[in-house]
């Protein structure tokens, strides 16, 4: 067990320290869901719903997510590190848990500025709302990295991604915006805490069939 | 160490590999060649169980943990540096005292003042050396080369010529188009004609 801690540690580190040096992932995440938020608050009338602003709110975080998943296995891909990685004595579900790490990381640094956005431009941000989106971010992560690393093997990846991971979130949207706006947001985030717990064992335990023949 | 009868390998319409008989003793060399596309990076990838045959039976009878493999890409990340890369590599083989044979490697072939720069910054015959450091790295029993001498400068070659002569109990499939760099190490060669 410690040893399984340790290759996911040392993963999950390399991954934050690539993002660091190579500034790919991150800034463009953070462009791209203040510019949605912006374009958004000018988009909607005045007088709209609290439910379309939060249901904007989810929208911008579900595709800004999509661009950390999308380049999540780039390197392993561009440079076929993926081979050194599979052909290592570990576990291989230490590299889908090491990157599930490292993109979790991305996503709560891109809403550290989301949701201050979204309270500037719409409503204030709520502990619900927060939850829900510590809750929504390991069930992306953890989603998100198996259909990546399974569209990085394929040629049209960047098409693929989206076909295969927006099906897959509609319940995370469903839970997100239900834990925002819900008289009993409970409900709502024992449905995501759900979800996650479910998605995360088929992704840990799917993995290895994923990266290997 | 490594059996194979009737090997092969198809990815989708196109054969990439086509009925190879193979047997190679522990400590033997063995030296495939053959021109572009006859499947020499195939076998190696079949061999390290990065794919699997699509016909005939392969044994290789050694862990994963014990093969070292010098693919075509160096394997490494660009944005760390060369003891960054090894360290996590030593990481997940878990090799003891992990810190002193990379500096070891390094210095070996010729990369120590390198050790601190950016592996994207690097000339492909540094990258090369490099990614022998990987391969080498936990002493592996069965190594596994696919065109180790490209880019090789004069020196490099003959580090790893020194390399692959060093441990005898190693058994070593290097598939190349200059065979005669290797000279006469080689115990075994497998000639691979066109599929």
């Amino acid at each position: 067990m410690t040893g399984y801690l340790s290759d996911v540690t040392a993963l999950a580190r390399k991954d934050l320290v690539v993002e660091l040096r190579s500034r790919d992932t991150v800034p463009a995440m953070l462009l791209f869901v203040v510019a949605t938020l912006v374009i958004f608050h000018f988009a909607l009338p005045d007088d709209s719903s609290r439910l379309a602003a939060a249901g904007m709110l989810w929208i911008a975080l579900l595709f800004t997510a999509l661009l950390a998943l999308v380049r999540s296995f780039v390197a392993e891909r561009d440079e076929a590190v993926i081979d050194g990685l599979l052909l290592a004595p570990c576990d291989r579900s230490a590299i889908w848990l090491g990157k599930t790490i490292s993109v979790f990381a991305f996503l709560a640094l891109a809403e550290a500025v989301a949701l201050p956005a979204f309270a500037l431009f719409y409503d204030p941000v709520t502990w619900e709302l927060i939850a829900g989106v510590a809750l929504a971010n390991v069930g992306i992560a953890a989603v998100g990295t198996l259909l990546g690393a399974m569209a990085a093997a394929s040629r049209a990846r960047e098409l693929l991604l989206p076909l295969l991971f927006l099906p897959l979130a509609i319940p995370i949207v469903v839970g997100g915006v239900g834990a925002t706006l819900a008289e009993d947001p409970g409900r709502y985030l024992g449905f995501l805490g759900l979800y996650d717990l479910i998605f995360a064992i088929l992704s840990w335990a799917s993995f290895e069939y994923v990266v290997t023949e | 160490m490594i059996h194979a009868r009737g090997l092969g390998r198809r990815f989708g319409d196109k054969r990439a590999l086509a009925d190879v008989d193979v047997d190679v003793g522990t400590g033997e060399l063995l030296l495939v060649t053959g021109p572009n596309g006859s499947g020499k990076t195939t076998l190696l990838r079949l061999i390290a169980g990065l794919i699997v045959p699509t016909s005939g039976e392969l044994e290789v009878a050694v862990d994963r943990a014990r093969i070292g493999f010098l693919g075509h890409e160096p394997l490494l990340y660009r944005e760390l540096t060369p003891l960054e890369n090894l360290d996590l590599y030593g990481r997940l083989y878990r090799i003891p005292e992990r810190r002193e044979r990379i500096g070891m490697l390094l210095e070996r072939f010729g990369l120590w003042e390198a050790r601190r720069e950016q592996t994207g910054a690097f000339s492909r015959g540094m990258l090369q050396r490099l990614a022998l450091c990987r391969a080498l790295l936990h002493e592996p029993d069965l190594l596994l080369l696919d065109e180790p001498f490209s880019a090789l400068d004069a020196g490099g070659t003959e580090l790893l010529l020194d390399e692959l002569g060093r441990a005898s109990s190693r058994t070593v499939v290097v598939a190349s188009h200059l065979p005669e760099r290797l000279g006469p190490i080689p115990s075994a060669r497998l000639a691979l004609g066109p599929t």
